[in-house]
């Protein structure tokens, strides 16, 4: 049985703004049908302030698909239309007190219906442009269709690039199996074979290999390397800020929900990989909290 | 979520209650019958005793010829998948399988590694009913297949396989047949030693014996390889110290289930025409699905049209009411139950399945009880759903066409 949250299970018992607005003017159908969820939300916007007035659902769906509308049309009341197409799915889920890693799915259809709704208001054509896989990763809840996009799209080559480009397997590690399963199938697209056992390619694309750098434009190229990666953890509500290099020791401090996230190493090790990348020479990224007076200790 | 205490358990093919006779019958064996069934003195002596009497009452209830022939394991995966692992093995040169598209996994994920290895799968397609193409079977029987494995009885519809009738016919193409019988074992009469069936797979927990044992039935002669290899238990055929608590109740259970086998038929049989007249009088747009004019006796899977199974479910668990459904949601895929799939259930249908099985232990009042609340839970969900006119009472008119989610 799901671990479902009360206040999942008390919009689900006792949904909220459930059936459709009679007079709206803003509608949104979004779903699929084959994963067995659909969302019809209806919206009385008023024209004269782009006010949410009034929102109602109609749902084919799980538990969690019901709550997760449910919770949706109580966010956006009263909302202005630019503040609600704000609101993220993680703000849907949240608002829920969480939801299973199986479930999220359910919390973007909410946000989905919403952008599709205030396309219709606004006499725009809405086109989703993400398809749903099955689920691999249940720890952070990555489906095979991201997996193999970011594989493609990044040239990756081992599970362990999965994990930090998408946190894929960074945790029970138990999907390992299924994400070597698609690496060898994308690589084979590719003409290539999967080998477990090689090393990573070698990161040489900033062409700076050999050319040493001076100090300034290394840490410019860290600092660089290092905003590239923020805004990855930030959709995650987490974040990171360098803090202090030392010869091959770069120091961060994680913040937001990265830290003390089970991940942290994880995603540590992802900037590192990034920084190197960008750097052409090997560095090693390491918490703040590991900086004491002498920087040799790890 | 806490239930209510007097629970209504209509889910008895996900697994029983263990009868109470089974849990007193099994109970010494963690205490006083301690020994090791292997061993040279009397404390061994007691159980092994214990184990051979378990083995002539599972063989009983299996109408198999001998006891030698009952092997017992951890459950039916295990029995599954040493039958059809142990016929690759011994038959290297045939390099195919032939099994169905509505196999539990336990069959179906093994079928598909092995596809992977290189071994072609024959997949038997079934039609609206459930039913399955016999002239595929025929078609695809040949020397090179190794082993044909198709279930008794399927575990969401209930839907009977003719399997007697193709394990004769495997024989005179002359090739091994398994089949996955933990549905049907205790529910309908079962005599192998008149049958051409090579290995069946049984499971304790589907017979109200504990979970952690399974039987694989090994007809003499059938050439085998072991799964487990070690110590020579289970004539050396599956190695590992026995269960021996959860044989003897086994054994027990399977005692009472040839016991009690004509309640299965009369009693258990009566309930659920029951619950199922009582529902579909009183809900529109609700079928059954497989085949109802053959099916187990106590399963009866109803598609409540336009509604999702999962939250079917969570309403009916908040009424004390255990079901199951094929959803996708219940089991964290995105895709409905393989089985509707397989039989061409409309999506609207497919996630809206509900499965009601039942055993000896329901009543009368469990029954009139499930009636009446099945009724209002079906109809709150509906004026959720995208594809109900509330007002009506009735799906919209054309639901699939006046309602197009972007997407699908």
């Amino acid at each position: 049985m799901w671990d479902y949250s009360e206040t999942v299970k008390e919009h689900f018992f006792n949904p909220r703004n459930a059936g459709a607005v009679a007079d709206a003017n803003a509608i949104g159908e979004v779903g699929s049908l084959s994963c067995g969820d659909a969302l019809r939300l209806t919206l009385k916007v008023d024209p004269a302030t782009d006010t949410i007035q009034a929102a109602g659902f109609q749902t084919f769906g799980c538990g969690s698909a019901i709550a997760s509308s449910s919770a949706l049309t109580e966010l956006i009341k009263g909302m202005t239309l630019d503040q609600a197409l704000h609101v993220s799915n993680q703000d849907i889920a949240d608002f829920l007190e969480g939801l299973p890693p199986e479930k999220m799915h359910c919390s973007v259809m909410g946000r989905e219906a919403l952008q599709a709704a205030v396309a219709n208001y606004r006499g725009e054509v809405w086109q989703d442009d993400h398809e749903e896989g099955a689920l691999v990763c249940k720890c952070f809840a990555v489906d095979a269709v991201l997996i193999e996009e970011t594989i493609r799209a990044n040239g990756l080559s081992s599970v362990e690039a999965v994990t930090h480009y998408t946190k894929a397997g960074g945790g029970c590690s138990a999907c390992h199996e299924g994400i070597e399963e698609i690496l060898t199938r994308v690589l084979a697209e590719q003409g290539k074979t999967f080998d477990p056992a090689a090393a990573p390619p070698p990161a040489d694309k900033s062409g700076s290999a050999g050319a040493r750098l001076g100090t300034l434009a290394r840490i410019r190229r860290i600092e660089h390397a290092i905003e590239a990666i923020r805004p990855n953890l930030q959709r995650d509500h987490g974040d990171v800020e360098l803090v202090d290099i030392d010869g091959k020791n770069v120091f961060v401090n994680m913040t937001g929900a990265c830290a003390g996230c089970q991940m942290a190493t994880t995603t540590l090790e992802g900037i590192q990989q990034r920084i190197v990348e960008d750097l052409g020479e090997f560095v090693r990224v390491l918490p703040a909290q590991a900086m004491p007076q002498t920087t040799n200790n790890q | 979520m806490t239930q209510a205490p007097a629970g209504i358990y209509l889910d008895n093919n996900a697994t029983t209650m263990v009868a109470p006779e089974v849990v007193e019958a099994m109970l010494p064996y963690f205490t006083e019958q301690f020994g090791n069934p292997s061993s040279m003195h009397q404390f061994g002596d007691r159980v092994g005793r214990a184990l051979k009497t378990a083995r002539q009452q599972v063989q009983a209830l299996l109408g198999a010829a001998l006891d030698s022939e009952i092997v017992f394991t951890s459950c039916g995966t295990e029995s599954d998948a040493t039958a059809i692992l142990s016929a690759l093995k011994a038959q290297p040169e045939r390099r195919e399988i032939i099994t169905t598209v509505v196999e539990h996994p336990a069959v179906l994920s093994l079928c598909e590694h092995l596809e992977k290895e290189g071994y072609t799968v024959h997949y038997l397609r079934v039609d609206r009913k459930g039913r399955l193409d016999m002239q595929q079977y025929l078609d695809a029987l040949s020397s090179k297949v190794a082993i044909v494995s198709v279930m008794w009885a399927n575990n969401e519809t209930g839907t009977l396989f003719p399997v007697e009738e193709m394990a004769e016919l495997a024989r005179s193409a002359g090739v091994m047949f398994h089949t996955d019988a933990v549905q049907v074992v205790g529910k309908i009469p079962i005599d192998l030693k008149r049958s051409a069936i090579d290995m069946l797979s049984l499971s304790g927990h589907k017979l109200h014996a504990p979970k952690g044992i399974g039987v694989l039935y090994l007809r003499r002669g059938t050439r085998f390889r072991p799964l487990l290899r070690g110590g020579h238990q289970e004539r050396g055929r599956r190695a590992g110290t026995e269960n021996s608590a959860s044989i003897v109740a086994l054994g027990k259970a399977c005692e009472l289930a040839l016991a009690h086998m004509d309640a299965e038929k009369t009693q258990v049989r009566m309930l659920r025409d029951r619950l199922e007249r009582g529902i579909l009088a009183q809900v529109p747009n609700a079928f059954v699905t497989g085949d109802p004019s053959n099916r187990l006796p106590n399963t009866c899977n109803i598609a409540f049209e336009y509604i999702e199974g999962e939250a079917i479910l969570l309403l009916l668990n908040k009424a004390g009411i255990a079901a199951s459904s094929g959803s996708a949601c219940t089991s964290g895929s995105l895709e409905p139950s393989h089985v509707m799939r397989a039989m061409d259930i409309p999506f609207t249908a497919a996630h809206g399945t509900t499965r009601f099985s039942l055993s000896r232990y329901n009543t009368v009042a469990d029954i009139d009880r499930v009636i009446a609340a099945v009724p209002p839970i079906v109809a709150q969900l509906r004026r959720l759903s995208p594809y109900w006119d509330a007002s009506a009472g009735a799906p919209l008119a054309e639901p699939e066409t006046a309602f197009q989610p972007a997407y699908a």
